[in-house]
């Protein structure tokens, strides 16, 4: 299965405020966004447990007009206190890159807008 | 080219935030282009807690001055209003009074008399503690009720104002109003709201434009200029050779936002879910179907407490060894640091925090990294300290120097030099500072928590040269 540096043109992450991080996935074109939207591998629960927080506290949303999957966690400590590694949260997209998809769609979102 | 229509109110937002550079040109080509305003954000958080905990704005006092001379210029030359929101960047009283008194120092040199407004919305103590005894403070996700002793723990506490303070201001007679911590879409938002136009428009094109050009194709080429009708917003960069596209505008509400369609503000909710973008031409795009709904007022607020100190050290590592092993290296060494600082002081250090971050392996993400991984060439260790006083934190720098710059992979090694760049090798960083609040507080109308300020502008005769 393909990985998401080769279904999209760009995965970005940044601060949404002090207590969250959100991270958005622009798919390279409607037909792979369609295909791998739901895909597992970019669900709730993979989130969870590729940056350590509880998949209950994740918000996930499908930009269908942009072609974009979004994701929000909460941080696990604020943003600026005695752990911080990543003040803005701009280099935490680099670990998803390397995430494989893996075909199967129930990686359900929280909201659909079409 | 065309001007204002009848019901349409024209904002120029010449930059994300104020100091990072006004262009004076993009200011012309939007007023001759028959603007009603100029509006702009100098706040964030996006910084990090210590502009808040400190008073402290993130630009220099050069660069917010050169840019308030560019728009106090085409304010008084165009006579229309200029509203800043979130002065000094935290927008905390302190802060605002940084910006005030540039802005009566650039009137001075200009020989204009502005009549200046400035809001103040710094909370003390005392009154966030008895709104949250009333149960009017309510605590956003993923944040636990609020209580007192955080209150205590906070040096400033600031509440977001929504845009009525700043239609109050102008009501009164403002050229310019200088705000205190505002949400960036309402400085946006307030001349449109003021002149009628329909609030899920204003909002929205608020939360397009707050960061000038991000939402253009390109962002580094000027501000934008925004009308905002009835039912619709139109939005085109300031700059010629910029353009704006649906993507471009429809892509910034990802921007820095957890939610992508609905954003809640002071009085109520924008809800873009039903947002059409469609571009007028290459470089105009219309904005219809966004709508705002109105819920009871509330003021976010954010708050930031002094934390303990850091004192950091930083090798670099060259040695293939070293580098081939790096987890094992890093979790032998900072044993042995902490055995060291035991050592040392016994408890009288606690509590405390070393931390190693090896930059060019995961210090970024903190994560481990994939097995299977090839070595880095090289890699920064970066050792920090975290203890109650500053002396403390360099006192356990210093007795870890040693281990630090020397430690061997394993117990048989000859002992290695790593490559110090500093001397002396510790460097004292100063305080820790933490976000505390993430919670909202109730009012009864808008201006309830803000404070009205006229200064004295000295007249035109005090001017330099007048």
């Amino acid at each position: 299965m393909p990985k998401l540096r080769d279904v999209c043109s760009q995965v970005r992450s940044k601060n949404a405020g002090p207590f969250w991080i959100t991270v958005d996935l622009f798919f390279a074109d409607e037909a792979v966004y369609r295909r791998y939207r739901d895909d597992r591998a970019i669900g709730a629960g993979a989130f969870a447990s590729l940056y350590g927080v509880d998949p209950a506290s994740i918000r996930r949303f499908t930009v269908d007009r942009l072609s974009v999957v979004k994701v929000s966690y909460p941080r696990p400590s604020p943003q600026g206190g005695v752990v911080e590694r990543d003040m803005h949260s701009g280099q935490q997209f680099a670990d998803l890159l390397e995430v494989e998809l893996s075909g199967d769609r129930t990686g359900a979102a929280d909201v659909v807008v079409t | 080219m065309k001007d204002s229509r009848p019901g349409e109110a024209v904002v120029i937002v010449p930059t994300g935030a104020l100091g990072s550079g006004v262009r004076a040109g993009d200011l012309r080509r939007g007023i001759a282009r028959g603007a009603h305003a100029i509006a702009l954000d100098a706040g964030s958080t996006d910084s990090g807690p210590s502009y808040l905990a400190r008073g402290v704005s993130k630009y220099t006092r050069e660069a917010v001055k050169r840019d308030l001379t560019v728009l106090m210029e085409a304010q008084a030359k165009a006579q229309i209003p200029l509203l800043v929101g979130s002065c000094g960047t935290s927008g905390c009283d302190v802060a605002v009074d940084w910006t005030v008194e540039i802005a009566l120092e650039v009137a001075a040199e200009l020989g204009i008399a502005p009549r200046i407004a400035v809001l103040y919305s710094e909370q003390s103590r005392s009154v966030v503690k008895k709104k949250n005894a009333a149960g009017r403070v309510r605590a956003l996700e993923p944040s636990a009720p609020l209580t007192d002793a955080a209150i205590d723990a906070c040096e400033h506490i600031v509440a977001l104002m929504g845009p009525e303070p700043y239609v109050h201001a102008l009501r009164e007679g403002a050229d310019i109003v200088l705000g205190g911590r505002t949400t960036d879409t309402a400085v946006l938002a307030a001349v449109p709201l003021m002149r009628g136009a329909g609030a899920g428009p204003a909002w929205h094109a608020g939360k397009v434009a707050e960061c000038g050009g991000q939402c253009t194709a390109d962002p580094t080429d000027g501000g934008v200029l925004v009308r905002t009708g009835a039912d619709y917003f139109e939005i085109e960069p300031l700059s010629a050779s910029n353009r704006c596209t649906p993507h471009s505008v429809s892509a910034h509400m990802l921007y820095e936002n957890a939610d992508p369609f609905r954003l809640v503000e002071p009085g109520g909710i924008l809800d873009v879910t039903g947002a059409r973008y469609e571009p007028v031409d290459e470089r105009v795009v219309r904005v219809t179907g966004s709508s705002f709904e109105a819920a009871p007022y509330t003021m976010k607020l954010e708050g930031a407490a002094n934390g303990p100190f850091q004192t950091i050290m930083l090798v670099g590592i060259a040695d293939p060894e070293v580098l081939a092993a790096l987890d094992l290296f890093v979790e032998r060494l900072s044993a042995a640091l902490h055995d060291r600082v035991r050592a040392t002081f016994g408890d009288e250090a606690d509590p405390y925090d070393i931390s190693l971050r090896a930059y060019g392996w995961n210090a970024v993400s903190g994560r481990r990294v994939p097995g299977g991984t090839p070595p880095p060439r090289e890699a920064g260790m970066l050792f920090v300290a975290t203890a109650a006083t500053q002396e403390l934190a360099t006192a356990i720098a210093k007795a870890c120097n040693a281990h630090f710059f020397h430690f061997p992979l394993n117990r048989s090694d000859e002992l290695p030099s790593y490559a110090f760049p500093f001397s002396p090798a510790e460097i004292e960083r100063g305080r820790v500072y933490e976000f505390v609040l993430n919670h909202v507080v109730e009012v009864d109308q808008p201006l309830e928590l803000v404070r009205f300020a006229w200064p004295a502008v000295p007249a035109k005769a005090f001017a330099r040269g007048a």
